[in-house]
């Protein structure tokens, strides 16, 4: 085999492998990123995902529990941009609350779970996703297992280091790097603002009311 | 104990001002705790390692770590130091031969818990009759547990791959298990030199809020596993599940290359790459196999070596590159089995070069003479 890797939106196969054993590797430092398992500037890289964020038919977004909990000082105003975010996409959020196996089944409509986050994918019919705030490990696993059963595809903001699973992921995603990329979108959009409020997306009723 | 400053990896490892202790392989483990802002250690005695973690409990008599005690046996301790680690510290223990059997279940357990511990392995015979003597057949059954492998030729290796192995083991893209294995009694027991980084400096302590996975949450898997669990049901989503996990672990070890290259300097060292004869060693058996090229070198033989200083993950892609062109690849071993060239012969392109041997055990010394024999009859 002399093809590189390439990170793609799926159905992959009947069990992908981890991009990180095909020979993808995260870059080194947040001023790259990586697109599709090739290394890229940042700013290609939010060009990337501001392009496939706004084609999208039905975004959503995934926060998990470092998002979602008021754990440090700064989560509050970053989960405050990721509405914002949202809300400038008029893009759907469901949580990922923590990564309790809730087998046999949870409702795919309010929540997503990463041993079977394909399920949510499916139910919602959702062409683009986000991660954000869920650690590492379980982001790695759902999306895997995305990118093998379903044609989402996936981006990830990743306070750490990255995900090579995902189509697009980002690393030492802060504030400023959110902000940086509803900029992007809203300028791609012509300057118009969204009102997230009014979203009739949400997953959440708390966002949706 | 002195007062201690936190000091940048790259810098203790790299550019402070080492003293060289003439040590015994035991000591220099202690003397790299002392400096690795360890928490806590956990021990059971087995020889060759005993010395070891006594001496790492006089560390923490001195006040270099918070909290040390003995286990009831070596499963309980590799149990105990995974309740460590998930409650978020920074842990080390050592075993060695029948204790690492006696703990096995737990080493896989750690990997898939992505548990950042620190365990050095002190090898020895496990074989009835019983033996206390050097031989590496246990590394043979952890190869595929899950953690990263570091196999030691010396003292000075000992010291510094313990050090090095809690800023590998600890990368958020890594945190699994890091074993530091070394040939027991050969390297335990005898004192040589070994240049120390200061002793008024330590690593900084670790974070667990960078950890892939959250601490100690008693209602997520593996604390959950048994009680709620996607693990015991036979459908596609509970298969899917643990494959995928199995495959982010073995993931996590690919991505410990770029540390080890940095931390290590690579995961292997190469003396005199262009040889027709190419010996592939790990642990003391590359030190018998400096004398045995320095040897052939005498009778006019050129005869180049790789040391792996890694296991897990294996080299694969530097053994093929550096054995693609050689006549002949050489592997001794301190086994019965020839586990590491097993694993030669599955790397490289064509395997029928590779001669496994020569193989001692049971506690066997391996003689230059042995190696030269070898090599002999690959040039004849």
């Amino acid at each position: 085999m002399t093809d590189a890797y390439q990170v793609l939106p799926g159905p992959e196969c009947f069990l992908p492998p981890a991009a990180a054993s095909m020979g993808i590797i995260l870059p080194r430092n947040s001023e790259e990123a990586l697109v599709e398992g090739v290394i890229v500037s940042l700013d290609e890289a939010m060009e990337k995902a501001a392009d496939k964020l706004l084609h999208a038919r039905n975004p959503f977004f995934f926060p998990g529990p470092l998002l979602l909990w008021d754990w440090k000082e700064g989560v509050v105003e970053k989960g405050q941009a990721i509405c914002e975010l949202a809300g400038e996409l008029n893009a759907g959020i469901i949580p990922m609350p923590d990564y309790r196996p809730k087998y046999p089944m949870i409702n795919p409509a309010e929540e997503i779970n990463p041993n079977h986050p394909n399920l949510t994918i499916w139910h919602n019919k959702i062409d683009v996703c986000v991660f954000v705030g869920v650690h590492c490990h379980y982001a790695n696993i759902a999306l895997k297992i995305i990118r093998g059963g379903t044609d989402c595809y996936t981006i990830a903001f990743c306070a750490e280091v990255g995900h090579e699973d995902a189509m697009i992921t980002f690393q030492g995603m802060g504030l400023a790097e959110i902000r940086k990329l509803t900029e992007i979108i809203r300028q791609k959009k012509g300057g118009v603002a969204g009102d997230y409020a009014k979203s009739s997306k949400s997953g959440l009723s708390v966002f949706s009311e | 104990m002195i007062t201690q400053k936190v000091a940048n990896p790259d810098y203790l490892f790299f550019q402070s001002e080492r003293t060289k202790l003439f040590i015994t392989g035991s000591e220099a483990v202690n003397e790299a705790i002392k400096r690795a802002n360890v928490d806590m250690a956990i021990a059971y005695p087995i020889t060759p390692q005993s010395e070891s973690m006594h001496l790492v409990g006089d560390a923490y008599a001195e006040g270099y770590l918070k909290d040390y005690f003995r286990g009831e046996n070596e499963f309980s301790v590799m149990a105990e130091v995974s309740g460590a680690s998930m409650g978020g510290v920074r842990v080390f223990t050592a075993t060695g031969g029948p204790g690492t059997m006696r703990a096995f279940e737990m080493f896989p357990a750690w990997a898939g818990a992505r548990l950042p511990i620190v365990c050095a392995f002190f090898t020895r015979g496990i074989n009835s009759p019983l033996t206390i003597q050097p031989d590496t057949i246990e590394m043979a059954y952890m190869l595929d547990t899950g953690i990263i492998m570091l196999h030691a030729e010396n003292n000075q290796d000992l010291y510094d791959m313990v050090l090095k192995a809690f800023v590998i083991a600890e990368q958020t893209d890594v945190h699994i298990p890091v074993g530091v294995f070394v040939d027991g009694f050969f390297v335990t027991h005898t004192r040589d030199d070994v240049r120390i980084t200061p002793e008024d400096l330590k690593l900084p302590p670790y974070n667990p809020y960078s950890a892939p996975v959250p601490v100690m949450d008693m209602e997520n898997v593996p604390v959950r596993q048994m009680r709620d669990p996607f693990v015991m049901k036979s459908n596609f989503i509970s298969y899917a599940c643990h494959a995928s996990w199995q495959q982010e672990v073995l993931a996590a070890s690919d991505r410990a290359r770029r540390y080890i290259e940095q931390y290590l300097e690579g995961l292997v060292e190469t003396v005199n790459a262009d040889a027709d004869i190419m010996i592939i060693a790990c642990g003391t058996a590359v030190s018998q196999s400096r004398e045995a090229m320095a040897a052939a070198a005498a009778e006019g033989i050129n005869v180049g070596l790789i040391k792996i200083k890694c296991l897990r993950p294996f080299p694969t892609e530097e053994i093929r590159a550096l054995t693609d062109k050689c006549k002949a690849v050489v592997v001794p071993e301190f086994n019965r089995v020839g586990w590491l060239a097993r694993e030669v012969k599955a790397t490289i392109k064509d395997n029928t070069k590779v001669v496994s041997g020569p193989k001692v055990f049971g506690g066997m010394t391996m003689p230059t003479d042995m190696i030269v024999d070898v090599i002999r009859r690959c040039k004849a």
